[in-house]
């Protein structure tokens, strides 16, 4: 699809042209995977999805008919021979990859809400299994493949950092899976794999409708961060782009805000309402 | 009937692939139109997005029906509940 807009907002071009790759976690066609998947296809990448399970698949065919990929895989990160399939299937389709996009969370709803220390030992286990160690498992099965070096590319949240409303649990994981980012890259970095994540402002996707009060979230982002706006998928897709295309190549290691510059702020913004008024005007 | 009903209908027929003789007032998104849990956040996504407006959570829950749907927006269009989005 090189050359072509893609539904994007920025021109194609060739700076993936020739690589291979895997993009897991794309649910529908406001997941911020989507918004990469469609960046790097305008680049000429050839890229492959992955779903998990029948309800998400209905949802991926489609859209990976919509970049041209021929390679639509099932894919559980809490199954090993799961993830094992998937890579051998990349080994015998392509030989080799390029770039890997780990855009996967899970956490139990009712625990996104309320207060951080009634997480359940069975929940935050079963968090960090899916929200971190997974990029852990994906990286390894990753690296024999990738032997002319690769990027790869994950996805986390200014909650990782300072205490988010209601994130609670999922906070605690992506600090863990931003910790992992730079274990991976030094890991990696011998073999020019580069390791990098991307911290993402609120976008109102699928995942997030998960979140307690989130569309307060997205308010308070808007009127808060520097830009006095959120960000898009295909903003997070074109900064996604640089970091898996050869423009990044000296960059890994790094959680890259691609947020509004909203975690540059240390207080409101003089310009924004006052939280009280937010609330009345929100009916929160 | 309404041009809210008119509009939400296109949207379940667009969005769940229906027959529009099928999208009645009374028919349950789950039980009758086949959508799965995660069709049902979609479609308030898209409802909020037609309609400019914001559908709380705790609303979202009680959206069970296309009658559900349209009366909650033919009822809280430009109230607090279902303000328009800045």
């Amino acid at each position: 699809m090189s050359g072509m807009d893609a539904g994007t907002g920025f021109p194609g071009g060739t700076l993936m042209a020739g690589k291979r790759g895997l993009v897991m976690g794309v649910a529908n066609n406001r997941s911020i995977a989507w918004g990469i998947a469609k960046a790097l296809a305008s680049h000429g990448a050839d890229v492959a999805l992955t779903y998990q399970g029948d309800a998400l698949k209905k949802r991926v065919v489609p859209l990976a008919a919509e970049l041209g990929s021929k390679l639509v895989l099932p894919c559980d990160v809490s199954d090993n021979a799961s993830m094992d399939a998937v890579f051998s299937t990349l080994e015998k389709e392509w030989g080799g990859m390029d770039f890997l996009v780990h855009a996967i969370a899970f956490s139990d709803k009712n625990e996104l809400d309320g207060r951080y220390v009634d997480t359940s030992e069975k929940n935050f286990t079963q968090t960090m299994l899916i929200s971190c160690y997974s990029l852990t498992a994906l990286a390894k099965r990753a690296e024999p493949l990738m032997k002319n070096g690769g990027s790869i590319l994950t996805l986390t949240y200014y909650g990782a950092e300072k205490v988010m409303p209601h994130y609670n649990v999922m906070g605690v994981a992506k600090a863990a899976l931003e910790a992992s980012v730079r274990y991976l890259a030094a890991d990696l970095g011998k073999g020019g794999i580069r390791v990098n994540a991307i911290s993402a402002g609120p976008i109102k996707t699928l995942a997030a409708s998960g979140i307690a009060d989130f569309r307060y979230i997205l308010k308070w982002n808007e009127y808060n961060s520097a830009l006095r706006r959120t960000v898009t998928i295909e903003e997070v897709g074109g900064s996604g782009l640089y970091l898996l295309s050869d423009l990044g190549r000296g960059v890994t290691g790094e959680v890259h805000h691609v947020d509004a510059g909203y975690h540059v702020q240390g207080m409101k913004n003089e310009d924004a309402p006052d939280i009280s008024v937010m609330k009345a005007e929100d009916g929160v | 009937m309404s041009d809210i009903a008119d509009r939400v209908k296109k949207i379940v027929v667009t969005h769940l692939g229906v027959e529009a003789e099928k999208v009645t007032e009374n028919a349950s998104f789950i039980d009758d139109l086949g959508a799965d849990s995660l069709d049902t956040v979609e479609l308030v996504m898209a409802f909020e997005e037609e309609f400019k407006c914001e559908i709380p959570d705790d609303a979202a829950e009680h959206i069970l029906t296309v009658g559900n749907a349209i009366d909650f927006l033919e009822k809280n269009a430009g109230s607090s509940a279902g303000k328009p989005a800045a």
